[in-house]
């Protein structure tokens, strides 16, 4: 029987490699299966259940908070996302993101004064370099 | 010279110190084999996901995304990652050398920098010496994940989108190997052509896409630039440990050495103090039998 090579991968590490005969994922424009010798889809996915048919016929799930699909002939791709998204969870992670470093850098100035940097730095590094060469002297 | 049981407590102290600095050089150690696993394990999605966008911008060639698109450089955006905590050498030092060097050099052109920071030092650091930062991100913990990051990068995102920002660049440490590691600036954004080499593309076949290809190249190109964070905070992370290894090492060797001198300090101290009684005795014997 023809089987189709599945990779779910996240960007915080893979989830599932192996060989199905069947896939089903949730496509934005509704459940998608996907069979061996499929023709080339690129597909949005809402958050549900990936299901993938193995080759002894058992049934396998993974929960997917949203992502993409690729398909290819003999090889399904799947894109998850670590996190759930959406609009709105986005704008709130940004807000919360402008308001840690608001609340971070409270009182500092907008303008980076380089040369009070490049001398601070040059400090640090100095001091670094003299705690390397006491290694060396002792 | 110093009473015996001074150096005595010395010793006793730097040896606690010593071990302190000698199980935090092995906690690095540990966690260096563990930040590379997370390392590799990031590769396969931005591979796949760079596969994806050369055949998006290869099957609609007239959409013309803002992200893929180099326009004139008024005022750039960095998004700095550091570490969350110190102890970790010259590394910090060095990226934020790296960092300020780009920025005196975008001042002499009269452009604009803004920043977004992931981790404690950086925001100590422009904390110190001011920056427009626009978002910040800290505490990530040993396990960075990429729902920590997306805020500040989002952030970004919008900034570039509106056109607040013309460029986006990315700085991290490089984890070269355990013993060295380098801060390098990638560009993030416009994302440079991605060059696929693949010959399927010359072929007539195209995918069919659900909902429409622009749509879609939309979302994959957000979370190629997410997922590109994420591998700089990671592989940032595991140069941290590495750096913390160094250091760590280097200090447990220096309290050995301060170690062995008190050592010696305390067993002339101790060696004159025999000789003084002698001879006080000697001294007494013959006083008294003289």
């Amino acid at each position: 029987m023809a089987t189709i090579n599945v990779d779910i991968v996240s960007a915080e590490g893979e989830i599932f490699s192996g060989e199905a005969r069947m896939v089903y994922a949730p496509a934005q424009m509704g459940e998608v299966g996907i069979a061996p010798r499929h023709a080339p889809l690129l597909s949005a996915l809402n958050p549900g259940e990936v299901r993938i048919e193995g080759t002894d016929g058992k049934e396998q799930g993974f929960y997917i908070t949203g992502g993409m699909l690729e398909v290819q002939p003999h090889q399904v791709t799947i894109l998850a996302d670590t996190a759930l998204r959406g609009d709105q969870l986005d704008e709130a992670a940004a807000l919360a993101a402008k308001q840690d470093a608001e609340a971070a850098l409270k009182g500092a100035s907008g303008e980076t004064d380089l040369r009070r940097a490049q001398a601070e730095l040059a400090e640090a590094e100095a001091r670094f370099r003299a705690t390397q060469k006491l290694k060396g002297k002792r | 010279m110093a009473g015996e049981k001074e150096i005595r407590s010395k010793i006793a102290s730097v040896k606690n110190m010593q071990k302190i600095t000698s199980a935090m050089e092995k906690v690095a150690a540990s966690k260096i084999r563990k930040a590379q696993i997370q390392m590799e394990a990031s590769r396969p999605y931005a591979e796949r996901i760079r596969r994806v966008i050369g055949h998006l911008s290869h099957a609609n060639p007239d959409y013309k995304h803002p992200y893929l698109t180099e326009r004139e450089v008024k005022r750039v955006g960095y998004i700095i990652i550091s570490t969350d905590r110190g102890l970790c050498g010259g590394l910090n030092v060095n990226l934020f050398k790296q960092v300020i060097g780009e920025m005196a050099k975008w001042q002499e052109q009269n452009v604009q920098v803004d920043l977004a920071l992931v981790g404690a030092k950086a925001v100590q650091f422009f904390r110190r010496i001011g920056g427009n930062v626009l978002g910040s991100a800290t505490h990530l913990g040993d396990k960075p994940a990429i729902n920590d990051l997306l805020g500040s990068i989002k952030v970004m995102l919008d900034a570039y989108e509106e056109g607040r920002i013309d460029r986006l660049y990315l700085v991290n440490n490089e984890f070269v190997s355990a013993m060295s590691q380098k801060p390098v600036v990638t560009t993030l954004l416009p994302v440079s052509q991605i060059d696929l080499g693949d010959e399927s593309l010359q072929d007539h076949w195209d995918y069919i896409y659900e909902p429409d290809a622009g749509e879609l190249l939309d979302d994959v190109l957000m979370r190629y630039i997410e997922s590109q964070v994420y591998r700089g905070t990671v592989e940032n992370f595991a140069s941290e440990m590495a750096a913390k290894m160094v250091a760590m090492k280097s200090a447990t060797d220096n309290a050995g050495e301060i170690i062995d001198n008190l050592q010696l300090k305390y067993n002339k101290a101790r060696q004159a103090a025999i000789t003084q009684e002698i001879s006080e005795i000697v001294g007494g014997a013959a006083a008294v039998s003289g």
